[in-house]
Parts: structure tokens; sequence; C-alpha cells
């Protein structure tokens, strides 16, 4: 045992020392002896690390009391039950799902906006839309031919599977064939929690800077598709069209990427077209 | 910051994966979180002893094994971790490549202690 955290002894009442970081060489009630350290956190050989909260009692798979419960169990696996049975929902009723995830600002909902004005008459759209609070969003979208249904998250930083079941079915009605979920502005935690969509939009605006991709990798790697947008301010902020591509491209090989202005319309035909494609 | 959401999350299953085994308190969690999981292992073990607090597994040591990205590369068959920024493969350097590794997070195991008062027979 040791003198200083009474580690290897079964049912000890944990470290006694105030200072965790020591190291130390014995042997473990007759076990091979080694020489470890108490810092709070730490690296394994097989490259593992891991924080001892204070006041921890030192386990380690040696203690005679502790036994291994294998779970292998994916954390967010009831997300991802709920996700593929929203998805299974639109499948059934023939309509296409579209998740839009960016920064906050980087304008998902004026290319919501126009793109629901111009596909007015011509396929039928619904809309659901989160954010951390208020339904200012949803006041924008609406009376453009579209239902729309606005999720407040009060804190969450992204939707979930669950906020999006719970309303499908009020928003999207008989003859819908594209529903816009606008995540909530946040380029970080919307790429962990599947909806049910078919495909991940990630916009990135040009005043954001060209090398977002490089600097969020994740929610680029599993966009299906990205959308420059605010080209109409390209020239402002010094915009360089290359490397941003580059970026995008040096992340995600091959993804498809739409270059638009919403204000001025430059660009929107090509995406429009493609939505149009899309729902058939 | 959704990792609290996440922890709670996983606790609820290693609580559920506990009480099914038979109780006791667990002293560490084990879990492999992926480079591309959109979760991030520090904010994850700040997270933990929060979720942790008032259960049988308070203050449990939470073990984080990093899983790089990896990509399958579709023109010379190799499996090969991603040098970020650059995914692309690692062998020949070929950009259709298909990510099959990193995305994961999931609970692995669970140490539990069964109380001493247990063990001597109390």
């Amino acid at each position: 045992m040791c003198e200083t955290c009474g580690c290897g002894q079964s049912g000890s009442a944990g470290p006694t020392s105030q200072d965790p970081s020591h190291d130390h060489g014995h042997s473990h009630d007759g076990y091979e002896p080694h020489v470890h350290d108490h810092a709070l956190s730490h690296s394994h050989d097989d490259g593992t690390t891991h924080s001892h909260g204070a006041g921890v009692v030192n386990s380690h798979s040696q203690d005679r009391a502790a036994r291994r419960i294998e779970v292998g169990a994916d954390v967010l696996a009831a997300n991802a039950e709920l996700a593929a049975r929203n998805r299974a929902w639109l499948n059934e009723r023939g309509v296409v799902a579209f998740n839009l995830v960016s920064s906050p600002g980087s304008g998902k909902t004026l290319l919501l906006e126009r793109t629901l004005d111009r596909l007015r008459g011509r396929v039928r759209c619904a809309v659901i839309t989160g954010d951390v609070r208020t339904d200012r969003d949803a006041r924008r979208l609406e009376g453009r031919g579209a239902p729309v249904r606005q999720i407040e998250t009060l804190s969450a930083c992204h939707l979930n599977a669950d906020q999006i079941a719970r309303c499908l079915s009020e928003v999207v009605d008989e003859g819908v064939r594209l529903l816009f979920i606008e995540n909530v502005g946040n380029l970080v935690c919307p790429a962990a929690f599947d909806l049910g969509e078919h495909m991940k939009v990630v916009l990135l605006s040009v005043t954001e800077g060209e090398d977002k991709p490089l600097k969020y990798p994740a929610v680029f790697v599993g966009a299906g598709l990205a959308v420059i947008t605010k080209l109409d301010l390209a020239a402002a902020v010094g915009w360089d069209r290359a490397a941003a591509l580059q970026a995008i491209r040096s992340v995600h090989p091959g993804l498809f990427t739409f270059e638009l202005s919403a204000r001025t319309g430059e660009g929107m035909d090509a995406w429009i077209e493609y939505l149009v494609k899309a729902a058939v | 910051m959704h990792e609290l959401s996440i922890a709670e999350a996983m606790l609820e299953q290693a609580l559920a994966a506990l009480r099914a085994a038979g109780g006791g308190r667990v002293v560490r969690l084990r879990v492999r979180v992926g480079e591309l999981s959109g979760v991030d292992p520090d904010a994850l073990a700040f997270a933990v002893p929060v979720a942790a607090r008032g259960t049988e597994a308070e203050g449990a040591q939470l073990e984080v094994v990093r899983c790089p990205a990896r990509v399958e590369c579709e023109v010379c068959g190799a499996t090969t971790a991603v040098e970020w920024p650059d995914v692309r493969c690692g062998h020949c350097g070929a950009d259709r490549v298909r990510i099959v590794d990193g995305r994961q997070l999931r609970l692995e195991s669970l140490d539990v202690e069964t109380p001493a008062a247990a063990l001597d027979g109390g």
C-alpha cells in the first residue's frame, strides 16, 4: 500500500494526500511492482487519457472488488433511432429533407425566404426552424406558401431528432415535397445529431473567412452539399474564392458547392433548379 | 456545448447497464470518442461529473479513448488515418476516399465496485 495515497486498498477512502500528484514504485497486494503517478490528468501507453476527479477512489483494474461491465452502446442510439424513424416517415410520403447548418448569421433564413418565394407554385415546401429563443425566423418565413414551425431550444445548441419527430406531422402536410430544417446557428454541435434528414447542407458566408472548413471540419465532412452565401459582399471583404473552395475540398473532396447571393439573386438559379430536381 | 446532454445520455445508459448487472458503484467509465463525432473530449470530461452527481456513478473516472478519422481509398484500397486538413488517402494520395472510422461515440464499459460492506459480508 502506498502511504501517501492509500491506493491498492480495496474499499479505501481514497487519496489521503491533498496533493494527488506523486510518483511511487511498489507492489499492490501481490501484483507486479509498477510505477505510476496520480496526477489529476494523465496518459497511458495505449494512447488513452483520463482525469481523476479530486477525492476519487483510485480503483485500478487490479482491485478485487471491481468488475467490468461491457456495454458497447452508441451514446446517441436513442437519437439515431428517432432519426431513422423520421427518415422512414418522410420516405413513405416522398418528402426530401435538408438540414441546413452554419454559423449564426451566415444567411440561412434569408436563403430560405428567397428559396420559398422562388419555389412557390412549383414545389410545395415546409420549414422547421430552430433557434435558442424567439420565433423571429418563423415569422420571417411565414406567408411564403409553406407551412412553418419554430422550435425554441431554450438553451440547447442544436436540434435533435425528438424535436423534429414531435412536429413532423404538423408541418409536413399532403403535397409537401421538400422539408427544410434550419438548425440552430452553430458549426460544431449540429454535426453530432442526425435529425432524419436526407442531406446536411452547410452554409459558409463570405464574411466568415475562407478557412472555416479547416477549423470546423466535422460539419463539412458530414455535409452532402455546401453553399457559399453573401456573394454580393465578396469584394468588400476581399473574399478569396480559390482558397475557400480549396479549404472545402481539402476536408471533403468533391463536395458540390453552390455560390450565391440570396439578396441580389446571383447564383440562385442553379440552387433552385437543383431543388426542383431533388423534389421529383 | 452539447456535451452535458451527451453526458446525461451516457450516464442513463451506464446506470441502466449497472442495474441490469446487479448494481454497485461505478468507478470508471470507458468511452470511445471519434474525431468526427462532434464531441469534444475535454468538454465531456467536464460534463460527466456534473451529470453523475447524486448517482451511483458520482466521482467515477472518465477514460476517453480518442479515435482518429480514417479513410478507405477507392483507388488503392488502403485504409489510412486522416492527416488534417487533407482528407485523402495516406498511401496513394487519391481524394476518392470514404470515411470508415472516427464518427463513433460509444460507451464501452463500466468498472464497478461492490460496496466494501457487502464484500465483508455486512
